[in-house]
C-alpha cells in the first residue's frame, strides 16, 4: 500500500521536476513544479469532443488505460510492507496489465481512422513488443539472484553486500531507466515536444482526445513514469539502507537509549520513504537533463537500439547465472 | 558568348543585372526555332532559365525566356509570340529539360496555352480547375488588371478587385475538380496526407505521401492555398511606395530580399542609379536578413531532431540579429528599409559601430553553438545522409539558391550577376556536395560566417557620412520595354521582372521566388526516406508557400 501511495505522491511533483530541469538546461526560468497538475486539472473540467468516425473503444481507452495503470500500482512493493496485491509471479501480471492498457490504446488510435494515428500505433506496439523482453529478462535476472518470486520479496531479498552487485544493480538500474523511457515515449524514441505529426509515437495516438479524457491519459502517463521511478527506487532502497551509515547510526542510537523497538521500525520506514521521493526526484531530474542535451534518434533506429536493451539484460542474466554458479557448478 | 556565334537571330544578351530593354529589340524567334535555342542553351549544366512567361500584348502573347549562365555575367533574354485566341498547343519544353515543367504549368493556367507531351500537367496555384481551364482564370485577371487600370491606386477599388478574385475563387470551388493526385497502387502501400493546415504556426500548404510502410516512394506537394494575386497588384498600384510595401510582402521572411529585386528593377527602369553607399546599406541589409534567417533555421533544424541545447541558443542569437535591424530602421524584418532611389533611415557611423560590437558577438556565440552541434554525434546522426539530393537532380530541376549550392550547384546570383555593392566585391560562392540535410545545415553555418564577414568589409569600406538621398516615388518608367532583375535572397535567386505599355504603365510584371523550383528538390529529397524524416526535410529547405502562391 505505501508504495503505492508513495507513487501518487511522487506523481505530484514527477513532471514539474522534468519541466523545470529541462527549462533551467535552456536557459529559463520555467514553470512551477505543479503546472503541469493545473493543466491537467483544468482538463479534466472540459469536456471531450468526439470525431464521428470513433467508436465506443475510442472513449473507453482512456478510462482502461488508466485503471490498468492503477491496478499495477497496486502491484508495487515497498519493504517492510506488503503490496496490495502482491503474490508469487506478480511482475509478469504487472508487465501485462501496462500491456493491456496500451493496447485499448493502440487499439483507440486505430479507431480514429487518421493515417497519422495508425503510424503512431504502429510504431507504439513495435516498442512494446521489443522492450517485453528486456524487461522479463531484467526480472528473471532479479529473481534468480534474490530466489524469489514475488515483486515483494525480489527486492526484499535481493543482497547487495555481495561482489557482484555493483556490476548487476549498473545493469538492472540501465535498463530500468530506458524501458521507462521508452514506455512512457520519452527521449531517445520520442519527443514529447514536438508538434511534428509524422515523427511522433505517443503524442500523434492522443492527437484525437481532449477534454476529460485527455486528461485521463496525462494521468495515467504521469503515474506510469513514477511506477517506473518506484521500481528503480525498490531496488535502491535495499542497498541503501544496508550500506548507510546514518541507518546504522540510527540502529546504535536506538539501541543505545533503549528507545522501543517500534521507533526504530518508524525510522527505517521514514529513510525508506525518504530513499523512494529522493530517487523519483533525481530520476525525474535526469530525464530532464538526459532530454536536454542530445538529439533523438533516427526513427528506423529504434528498434535496433531496443533490441540492444535485451541483449544488456541477457548479458546481465548470464552473469548472474555464473556467479551463483547455477550454469558452471 | 562564343556559344552563341551561331545563332541566325543574334540573340539579345547583356551582363547587367538588372537590365532594361525596349520591347522592339527582344529577339522574337519562330517556335520551333526557339525550342532548339533552348535546347542548346540548356544542355550546357551551368545555364539555367531565369524566367519564362507568357505576356499579353493587344491580340498576341509574347513568351519571353531568360536563360543565365553561372559561370560569366551573361543573361540571355528570347521571346516567341503567339496568337492569344484560340489559345496556342505548343511543343512542350519540358520534355528537352524538366526545369521547365513549372513554367509551362503556370503559362498553361494563366492562358490555357496547351503544352504538348507536358508529363504533369497540373495546378500550380489553382487546384480547383484542371489545367485546361486555365483560360477561365486568366479572363479574371485580365478583368482584375482592367478594373485597376480605370481607377488606379484607389484604395477602396482595389478592395473591391480583391473581393472580385475570391468571387471567381468561389466559383471555382463549386465546380471542383479534384486535384489529380498521382497514386501508386500496390499490397501494403498507404497514403499520407498532410495539411493544409499544419501544427506550428506555419503556412498552408497539402502533403500528399504514397508510403511502403514508412518508407516514402512519392511526395507530391500542392500549393496554391496563399495565392492572393500579387503580380496583379503590382499592376495596380501606382505610386511607388505602394509598390514597395507590396514588394516586402511578398513573402515575409524575404522582406529584403523581394524589395531589393523589385526596387533595383524599378530603378532600372526609371533610370535612377543608386549612390555607392545605398548600394552598401542594401547589401548589409540583405546580408543581415541572410544571417537572421539562416541562423533561425539552425534553431528549427536543432527543434526537429528535439535537440534543446541548440535550439535555444541560436534562438536567442536570431533575436540579436534581428533586433540589430530593428534599431536601424524600426523593423526586425527589415520593412521600410529598401525604397527606390533611396532611404529614409541612412546607416550612420553609430548604427555601424553597434552593427560591428553586435556581429562580433554573434559571430562568437554562433561558432561556439555550431562547433556544438557538428560535433554532437546523436545530432550528426540525424542530419547525415538524410534528404540526399545529387547534383544531377538539382541541375535537372532547375534548383537555385541554397538548395543548388548544398548539392554541389555553384548557383549564386551574387557571384554570377552581381548586383548593387556586388559588382565591386569578388564574392566567392560557398558549396558543399553532400546534398543532404547535414550540407544544408553546414551551408547555412558558413553563410552566415561569409556573411558576417562580408557586413564588416562593408561597413568598413564605405563612408557613411556621405549625403544621403531621400526615396524617390514618383518615378517615370520607359514605354514598351522589358526589364528583369535577379537579387540573392537567403533563400536563392529573386527574379523580378516588368513589361510597360505605350503610356509607361506596367502592363504586366513577375515575380518568382526561388521556391518556384525548389520545392521540387524537398519531393525529391524525401523520396525513399523514412516519412518521419520529412518533417526534417522540409525544414532543411525551409521553403516559402506565399512566395509560390503569389
Amino acid at each position: 500500500m505505501t508504495g503505492a501511495l508513495l507513487a501518487i505522491v511522487s506523481a505530484v511533483f514527477f513532471p514539474g521536476i522534468i519541466l523545470r530541469v529541462k527549462s533551467i538546461a535552456s536557459g529559463r526560468k520555467g514553470p512551477g513544479i505543479l503546472q503541469p497538475w493545473k493543466n491537467i486539472i483544468l482538463l479534466f473540467r472540459k469536456s471531450s469532443v468526439f470525431s464521428t468516425t470513433t467508436s465506443f473503444i475510442f472513449r473507453l481507452a482512456p478510462a482502461v488505460y488508466l485503471a490498468t495503470i492503477c491496478c499495477a500500482l497496486m502491484l508495487l512493493p515497498f519493504p517492510g510492507m506488503p503490496s496490495v496485491l502482491g503474490f508469487e509471479g506478480d511482475f509478469i501480471l504487472f508487465a501485462y496489465l501496462l500491456a493491456l492498457g496500451k493496447l485499448l490504446f493502440i487499439l483507440g488510435a486505430l479507431d480514429t481512422g487518421s493515417s497519422f494515428e495508425g503510424m503512431g500505433a504502429n510504431r507504439e506496439a513495435l516498442y512494446s513488443m521489443l522492450t517485453e523482453p528486456a524487461f522479463f529478462i531484467l526480472l528473471g535476472t532479479l529473481s534468480l539472484l534474490s530466489g524469489q518470486f514475488s515483486m515483494q520479496s525480489i527486492f526484499h531479498n535481493l543482497q547487495f553486500a555481495g561482489e557482484f552487485s555493483l556490476i548487476t544493480g549498473g545493469i538492472a538500474i540501465y535498463l530500468l531507466v530506458q524501458i521507462a523511457m521508452i514506455e512512457n515515449s520519452r527521449m531517445p524514441v520520442d519527443d514529447p515536444r514536438t508538434h511534428l505529426e509524422l515523427t511522433m509515437v505517443h503524442e500523434v495516438m492522443i492527437l484525437d482526445y481532449s477534454g476529460l479524457d485527455l486528461a485521463l491519459i496525462q494521468t495515467a502517463t504521469n503515474l506510469k513514469f513514477v511506477l517506473y521511478g518506484g521500481l528503480i527506487a525498490n531496488f535502491l532502497m535495499p542497498a541503501v539502507a544496508d550500506w548507510s551509515t546514518l541507518a546504522s547510526t540510527w540502529h546504535v542510537a536506538c539501541d543505545t537509549w533503549h528507545v522501543a523497538r517500534d521507533t526504530w521500525h518508524l525510522l527505517d520506514a521514514t529513510l525508506n520513504v525518504s530513499i523512494f521521493l529522493v530517487v523519483e526526484a533525481v530520476f525525474a531530474a535526469a530525464i530532464g537533463l538526459m532530454e536536454s542535451f542530445r538529439a533523438r534518434k533516427k526513427l528506423a533506429k529504434n528498434p535496433q537500439f531496443i533490441v540492444t536493451l535485451s541483449s544488456i539484460a541477457l548479458i546481465g542474466f548470464i552473469l548472474v547465472l555464473l556467479l551463483t554458479r547455477n550454469l558452471i557448478r | 558568348m562564343t556559344l552563341f556565334h551561331h545563332f541566325t537571330i543574334s540573340p539579345f544578351m547583356v551582363t547587367s543585372n538588372p537590365f532594361v530593354v525596349p520591347l522592339a529589340d527582344v529577339p522574337v524567334l519562330a517556335y520551333p526555332e526557339f525550342v532548339n535555342k533552348i535546347k542548346e542553351l540548356t544542355a550546357d549544366e551551368r545555364c539555367h532559365c531565369v524566367t519564362y512567361h507568357a505576356v499579353p500584348l493587344g491580340a498576341v502573347l509574347k513568351f519571353f525566356c531568360c536563360i543565365a549562365s553561372d559561370h560569366n555575367h551573361g543573361l540571355i533574354l528570347l521571346s516567341h509570340e503567339q496568337q492569344a485566341t484560340p489559345p496556342p498547343s505548343l511543343e512542350s519544353l519540358t520534355l528537352h529539360h524538366p526545369s521547365f515543367h513549372m513554367y509551362e504549368r503556370e503559362i498553361s493556367e494563366q492562358w490555357g496555352v496547351q503544352f504538348e507531351g507536358h508529363p504533369w500537367m497540373k495546378p500550380v496555384r489553382s487546384h480547383f480547375m484542371d489545367a485546361g481551364c486555365g483560360m477561365q482564370d486568366a479572363g479574371c485577371g485580365m478583368q482584375d488588371a482592367g478594373c485597376g487600370m480605370q481607377d488606379a491606386g484607389c484604395g477602396m477599388q482595389d478592395a473591391g478587385c480583391g473581393m472580385q478574385d475570391a468571387g471567381y475563387r468561389m466559383q471555382d470551388l463549386a465546380s471542383c475538380v479534384p486535384y489529380p493526385f498521382y497514386s501508386i497502387e500496390g499490397e501494403g502501400i498507404h497514403e499520407v496526407g498532410v495539411g493544409p493546415i499544419h501544427a506550428g504556426v506555419i503556412e498552408p500548404g497539402y502533403f500528399r505521401f504514397c508510403c511502403k510502410g514508412e518508407k516514402v516512394l512519392h511526395l507530391e506537394i500542392q500549393l496554391g492555398f496563399q495565392h492572393k494575386g500579387i503580380e496583379k497588384l503590382f499592376i495596380v498600384k501606382r505610386s511607388g511606395i505602394q509598390r514597395a510595401v507590396l514588394a516586402e510582402s511578398i513573402a515575409g521572411d524575404t522582406a529584403v530580399g523581394h524589395s531589393i529585386a523589385h526596387v533595383q528593377l524599378m530603378e532600372a527602369l526609371a533610370g535612377i542609379r543608386p549612390s555607392e553607399t545605398l548600394q552598401a546599406e542594401r547589401i548589409i541589409a540583405l546580408e543581415m536578413e541572410r544571417i537572421a534567417v539562416h541562423i533561425g533555421d539552425t534553431a528549427a533544424l536543432c527543434t526537429d531532431i528535439a535537440y534543446q541545447f541548440g535550439q535555444v541558443v541560436n534562438e536567442a542569437l536570431r533575436t540579436i540579429v534581428i533586433n540589430t535591424t530593428q534599431s536601424w530602421c524600426g523593423n526586425r524584418f527589415g520593412k521600410g528599409l529598401i525604397r527606390t532611389g533611396g532611404s529614409h533611415y541612412p546607416l550612420t557611423r553609430e548604427l555601424a559601430d553597434l552593427y560591428l560590437a553586435n556581429l562580433k558577438e554573434v559571430e562568437e556565440r554562433y561558432n561556439q553553438i555550431t562547433r556544438e552541434i557538428f560535433t554532437n554525434p546523436s545530432v550528426l546522426s540525424r542530419f547525415e545522409g538524410i534528404g540526399k539530393v545529387s547534383a544531377h537532380q538539382a541541375g535537372l530541376i532547375g534548383a537555385v539558391g541554397m538548395a543548388a549550392r548544398s548539392s554541389g550547384v555553384k548557383r549564386d546570383i551574387r557571384s554570377s550577376h552581381p548586383f548593387q555593392a556586388f559588382s565591386k566585391i569578388n564574392y566567392e560562392p560557398v558549396t558543399l556536395h553532400q546534398g543532404d540535410v547535414w550540407a544544408r545545415a553546414m551551408l547555412r553555418k558558413l553563410e552566415v560566417e561569409k556573411s558576417l564577414q562580408l557586413i564588416r568589409d562593408l561597413i568598413r569600406g564605405t563612408d557613411f557620412q556621405n549625403n544621403h538621398t531621400a526615396p524617390q516615388y514618383d518615378y517615370t518608367l520607359p514605354v514598351s520595354s522589358f526589364a528583369l532583375s535577379l537579387a540573392e535572397g537567403w533563400r536563392g535567386e529573386i527574379m523580378h521582372s516588368a513589361v510597360t505599355d505605350e503610356e509607361g504603365n506596367i502592363l504586366h510584371y513577375k515575380v518568382k521566388d526561388p521556391s518556384f523550383h525548389n520545392w521540387m528538390a524537398l519531393a525529391l529529397a524525401v523520396r525513399n526516406q523514412e516519412i518521419s524524416d520529412f518533417p526534417l526535410c522540409n525544414k532543411s529547405y525551409n521553403l516559402s508557400y506565399c512566395g509560390n502562391d503569389l
